[in-house]
Formats: structure tokens, sequence, C-alpha cells
């Protein structure tokens, strides 16, 4: 026999499979609670295989509850255990890991991957977990009857890794598959189905492949156009004629012989309706009044985190950035190159970096959410509520997520089985108030309204901000109700969702997944911004239009230091206005004037389509503020208050802040979003359709808010 | 009766459903004719609902549970 080059770990999600896999390979992964959380393929190097044996590869596949694979996940899952994956041969072994806790539901997928003929040995982990609620399994019993090896491991204590890996080093031979017997009235077809499968399908999966073709219509996809679907479809006609339920046909034959064994190996010590600690904190989690309230103290809690513990980091990056500049500035002759590594390289890192803070602290909450099973609970306490505007309740995380970044947001609305639900939720989430408008909001807020507070209690601008937040929420809410109504059209897949025994988290785990996720962030987007900032500062440096001689001549004479400073940003400023940015800027004003933007704010509105924050300092630039203006600085502030057209009127009026910050309430600037989203997507039309209806909104409300403000005497 | 009628603490034995084409994923965890099943609870805007089946919990929308056909016990 070839030794044992490749393994797969299979299972339901929720039974630890993660955690074994981390086990038996040593590898840092996810771990999570909540289902179908595992969606990327991972592998690692089996640990401890013997001098001289070759390396084992352990793939950890997605949860799955079938091999009717129901979701994108799921197929990959199914993919790999068939030998479907291109490019990929079947695994040696297959692992299949089962929760010992709730044995009847694992064994579904047991005897589905028994079913498929290959080697293949059961984990049966959480061993010491169903020693604590009071079952016992008897392992030998349950091998005998699957006719495979079945190793009890524990794997949160390390316990059975050996004997597994023993086991999968010295593996059985070809699993045979259990004696389950389908319904009498469907059998004569399946056995005609399965000689009717192509020739090349090995005889030990023809049973269940046409069993699996006949009872799924995922599966039957996969015959598309040939004879043996065309022969599944006219057997599915005669079943339905008969009124033979064929669809419960598999699900009933195998759990049909599968409630008998668990009747036989698992002994209860406990009275099966005691209830389990889980089951006691479910019944404050959930309940009608402290659940809800929970979930907003819990909110409260991460927006506390995420807002205000990762100032002093955010503080600290930008700081560092700043004095990196400097030191190059000071190492490097001035030129070009100086100029590209200090404004273009060092700026996008600073822009990706900056958000790296909040980024790890939500990655933490949302981890530890999903490893206790407290994420599955918010989507059961929201679903209600999201499904009225066309949402489910697993877009509530998601939709959270984006308070602090779309990024995040987008990447975890993964977990939304249905394709429909998932695409939706991808499509609002963006128009949540993310964390890089925050620094537009504050300067526009800050510049135009009072510091006062309403009844001497809520700031004005407070109110004002959060306001901005409530409107971008709402229009969410609106988009997802009319993406439901008009292009989604109908009910998802349904929220047919396991509710897992809460469990504590593992520390190691949570942390290290908080960090890869964070990788992801900065590797995925953090290029994309880095190419962005260093494009943006080619269009806003070039052409180099020397500066008129006035100016020039200021900057030679300047008599103190600060004239120097005050010269130079003003050469700075007509340098951007002469630039690209600056005359799309002009070129732009047409088309921004009904909303009351100027060339200016219709450049930095350019200028911020990579990140929006951009703007703040595109500003800083065309209003000579000074390089290191940010959207605190009193400067910038006073500059933008003092501007005035040509004939004496304001730039910048009250009516024209509001008009701006709507347009960035609603508007995509953000290419880091496009690119995640297209990733996520797999398609740049999704994107595109977003892109295009959010500027529609940022548009139509500015124009709205302008024109209504004027007509209102307010301009 | 179907399912969604049951109040929490209710415990009944699935009987069929009311439809020709249950939803796979209901069958696949467990949920069939002869299964016995319990509300546990309702969730706090009183949809979905958790249920206790084979064991675990599972949790469903009513319009999902109103295809479940059950006898009470």
């Amino acid at each position: 026999m070839t030794p044992v080059r490749s393994v797969a770990l299979a299972g339901n999600p929720n039974v630890g499979k993660t955690t074994l896999f981390n086990a038996l390979t040593g590898a840092n992964q996810k771990v999570a609670n909540y289902p179908g959380v595992t969606v990327e393929r991972k592998s690692g190097r089996l640990r401890g295989a013997p001098a001289g044996h070759d390396a084992v590869e352990v793939v950890d596949l997605p949860g799955t509850y079938s091999l009717a694979p129901a979701s994108a996940d799921e197929r990959v899952a199914f993919d790999a255990l068939t030998g479907r994956l291109a490019g990929e041969a079947p695994p040696d072994v297959v692992v299949v890991v089962a929760d010992a806790t709730n044995l009847e539901r694992n064994l579904y997928l047991v005897t589905q991957v028994l079913d498929l003929g290959r080697p293949t040995l059961v984990a049966l982990n959480m061993s010491d977990a169903a020693h604590d609620a009071g079952i016992t399994v008897d392992v030998p019993a349950l091998a005998e009857r699957l006719g495979v090896p079945v190793v009890p491991t524990s794997a949160r204590r390390g316990e059975g890794i050996d004997a597994l890996r023993e086991a999968i080093l010295h593996p059985p031979p070809p699993a045979r598959g259990v004696a389950w017997t389908l319904m009498p009235t469907v059998e004569p077809a399946v056995g005609a189905l399965a000689d009717a499968l192509p020739p090349d399908v090995p005889l030990a999966r023809r049973r269940f492949e046409a069993i699996g073709a006949l009872t799924s219509d995922a599966l039957l996809d996969l015959h598309r156009g040939t004879p043996f679907a065309g022969a599944v479809t006219d057997a599915r006609h005669a079943l339905a004629e008969a009124r033979t339920p064929y669809t419960m046909a598999e699900t009933m034959g195998r759990y049909g012989w599968i409630s008998p064994v668990v009747a036989d190996v698992v002994a209860r010590h406990t009275p099966a309706d005691q209830r389990s600690v889980s089951d006691r904190v479910d019944a404050v989690v959930t309940h009608r009044v402290w659940g809800p309230l929970l979930f907003g103290l819990v909110l409260l809690l991460i927006f506390q985190a995420v807002f205000s513990w990762a100032v002093p980091a955010m503080d600290a990056i930008e700081w560092i950035v700043g004095a990196a500049g400097a030191g190059v500035r000071a190492a490097m002759p001035d030129g070009v190159l100086e100029d590209l590594v200090v404004e273009g390289a060092l700026t996008g890192v600073g822009n990706v970096l900056v958000f790296l803070p909040q980024i790890l602290l939500l990655f933490f909450f949302l981890g530890l959410m999903e490893d206790t099973g407290y994420m599955a609970r918010t989507a059961f306490i929201m679903d209600r509520a999201m499904r009225r505007v066309g949402l489910s309740g697993a877009s509530v995380v998601p939709m959270l997520s984006a308070y602090a970044c779309a990024i995040p947001g987008i990447m975890a609305a993964r977990t939304l089985a249905d394709e429909r639900d998932r695409i939706i939720t991808i499509m609002v989430v963006p128009l949540q108030g993310c964390s890089a408008r925050l620094p537009v909001y504050v300067l526009f807020i800050a510049a135009f309204l009072p510091a006062g507070a309403l009844f001497g209690v809520v700031g004005y601008q407070a109110l004002a901000m959060t306001g901005l937040y409530v409107l971008g929420t709402v229009m969410a809410f609106v988009a997802a109700w009319v993406l439901r109504r008009f292009v989604f059209k109908g009910e998802g897949s349904g929220f047919v969702m396991e509710l897992p025994p809460y469990r504590l988290p593992q520390p190691r785990y949570l942390f290290r997944r908080m960090v890869d996720r964070a990788k992801v962030f900065v590797t995925r987007a953090g290029t994309i911004i880095f190419a962005l900032s260093i494009g943006l500062w080619v269009l806003a440096s070039y052409p180099k239009t020397p500066p008129p001689p006035a100016l020039a001549v200021a900057v030679e004479q300047a008599a103190t230091p600060a004239e120097a400073d005050a010269a130079r940003a003003a050469v700075a400023s007509f340098q951007v206005r002469e630039s690209y940015i600056g005359r799309f800027g002009h070129a732009l004003e047409p088309v921004m004037r009904p909303l009351g933007f100027d060339w200016k704010i219709s450049a930095g509105i350019v200028a911020s389509f990579a990140a929006r924050e951009v703007i703040v300092s595109a500003l800083a630039t065309l209003y000579s503020a000074g390089a290191d203006a940010d959207e605190t600085s009193v400067s910038l502030r006073d500059a933008i208050k003092a501007d005035r057209y040509p004939d004496g009127r304001p730039v910048f009026t009250p009516l024209v802040a509001a008009s701006l910050l709507v347009f960035f309430v609603f508007a995509l600037q953000c290419m880091s979003t496009l690119a995640i989203a297209r990733r996520e997507l797999n398609s740049w039309r999704w994107p595109v359709v977003m892109w295009a209806y959010m500027m529609a909104l940022a548009y139509g409300s500015s124009l709205l808010v302008y024109q209504g403000g004027r007509l209102l005497g307010w301009g | 009766m179907t399912l969604d009628a049951l109040a929490p603490g209710a415990r009944a034995t699935v009987t069929g459903f009311a439809t020709d084409a249950p939803p796979a994923r209901l069958l696949e965890m467990g949920l069939l004719p002869g299964t016995a099943v319990e509300v546990v609870r309702l969730a706090p805007l009183g949809d979905p609902m958790d249920l206790r089946v084979r064991g675990f919990h599972l949790s469903l929308r009513r319009a999902e549970a109103a295809h479940v056909v059950v006898e009470p016990a």
C-alpha cells in the first residue's frame, strides 16, 4: 500500500474540526462557533509523522451538514471529497469529525462520507464535553456498526491526537458504507440511475451519486446537459406522478439507520430534559427583555472600543508615519524621488495602517462572538427586525462591522448562507458610516456648527454627527428593501440555523485569527490603497508648473521661517491648482455647481475617490493650510470659512457644508471597498452597480439639500 | 396542526409536511416524520423559533415551521 500523502478533515460546523486541525498540524487557523465560517482551503503539515515518512498534507474542509451542498463553502467540501476540485486529487484518507455530544445529527454526514468509498476514520470529538454532560458513547460498538475505526478525541485538551495520527498513518481499507435502506418505492429508480451514470464514475460511488442527483438540484446540476440528467428528470417526474416523497428518500433512509444505532451506542446518565448550562445562558441571552438589552450593551462596548480605545494607537501610527516622513526628508536630497517616497508611498502606507487598530479591535470582538456562540444568537434575536427591511438576522454582524470599515463588513457577509441575502448585504454595507468618513464629518461640523448644546445637554456637534450615522444606516435599510422588493424578489433560502452550545473561547486562537484577518486587510486592501495613493500623488503633482515670479520671489525673500512656510504653501497651492487633479476639479465644476461645490471641493472629491479622508489633506493643500493640517486644524477651518468667490460670496456656507456632508454619507468614495466587493462577489457587475447607485444617491441628495435650502432662503 | 402554532415549552412529533418539497436543510438536520420536537422559546420579537431536535438547538422561521405538520405530544 502506498503511504498516506493527504488527509481531509470533514465535519459539521461547530464540532471543533478546526481545533483538531490545529492540534494535528500545529498551524493556527480559524476556530468558530458560527455556522459556516471556514471558507477558504486551509491546509497544514501533519505533525509527528515518523522520520522518513513522506510529508502528509492535512486539509481543513469547510464545515458542512450534508454532501448535498447548499452554499459555496459546502460546495468546496463536496468537491474536495469527491475529487471534483480542479488540480487536486481526492484525499488518501478522510477524517470525519463528529461531535460526541450531538452524535445523531453528526452521523448523517458520516454515513454520506462512508458511501464515497474512501479510506475513512471517524474522530469522535468533544469527548470531554460529552463526559461532562453525562453522555457515554460505546466506541467499539460504534466502530463496528460504521465499519471504520472511531478515535475518541478532545481537540481542546489535546487528548486522542496521537491515536488519531497513528490511525491516519495506518489507514483502514476503503469504507464500504453502512447498510441503510432506501424507501422501496424509490429503490428501483435509484438502481436504474446508478446504471445510467457515465462509465468513469467508480462503482463504489455510483449509488451515492445517483441518489444525490435524484434528490438534490445542486447535484443534478453537475450533470446538466448529459443523458444522465435527462434520465434523472424523467425519474423525478415518474416519482412525483406516483406521489412518492422522493426528496425525503435519502434523509429518511439514513436517519432510519442512524436512530437505532444511536439508541444502542449512546447512554445518557442524566435525564434528557435536564437543562444544560448552555440552555440556562440562553434563557437570559435570548430573553424577551434581557436579550435585546444585552445585545445593545455589547454593541455599545464594541463602538466604545472602536471609536475611543483605538484612538491612541491611531494617533501613534500617524505620528510614526509623520516622523518617518520627516526622517526621509532629512536624509534624501530634495527632488521628485523624495516627494514620491514621502507624499506618495509613506502617505499611502499611513492611510492603510491608521485603520489597523480599529480593525484589530473589531476582529477581536467579532472573533469572541463567533467562538462563544453568541454570533448565532444575535442573528436569532435580530432576524425578525432585519427581515422587515429585506435583510436576514445574519446580516446584523456585517452591518455592524461596517461602522468601523466596509471591508470587514463585506468580509463578514460570508457567513450568510443564502446567496441573495449575501449580495444584498454586501450592496448596502458601504452606506454604514465608516471611520474614514469621520475626519470629513469632524472638519465640517466643527467649522460650521456652534460648540453649544441643545438644552445644555446634547452638543449640537455630537447631534449632527449622530444624525449623519443614522442617515447612512436608514438609507442602507431603504436600499436593502428596494433590492429585495425589485431585484432579488422573494424569500431567501430560509433561516434553518443551528444554535450551537456556548463555549469558552480559546484566547490563543482568538488572537491568532485576529492577526490573520488583519493581514488580509493589510495585504488585500492595503496594496490597492497604496497604489492609488501613489497614483493620486502623481495626479496632484503633475504637470509641475513653475510658480509665477511673485510667489517664487516671496519664498526667496522670506524674512522669518513662518513667512517662508506661508510662501511655500502658496506655491504648493498654486501647483495643485495647475495639476491634473486641479484640472479635473475645474472640468467637473459645472456638474458639481448645482450641489454648491466649487472647483476646489470638486478636486477634493476626485482626490478622495481612493479613500474618503483624503479630501481633508487635499483641501489642506489647496487652501495652503500647510502640509501637516488635519481635520482638527484651526488653520484649515479658518481658511475654508474665509474663502470667497471672485464676486465676494463665501465658497463655504453652512448649506454648502451640509450638502457636502450628505454627499459623503452616500457616495462610495473608496476603492478598497470596490476591490473587496469584487473579490467576494467574484464579478465586477455588482461592485459597479454599487458605485453607481451610491453616487446617484449622493448627487441626488446633495442636489436636494442645496437647492432645497436655497429655495428656503438658507443659501 | 403545524409546528409554528406550538407555544414555547410544547412538545410534538412531526407527522409530515404541508408542502411537496420540504427544505432539504430541514430534512438533513433530522426534522423528519416521526421526529420528536420541542419548542424551547421564541426570539424576542416572536420569530424565529428555537427548537430542540435530536438533542440540539435548531432555529427556524415561523413561515418555514408552518410547512411542518405535527401531532402534539
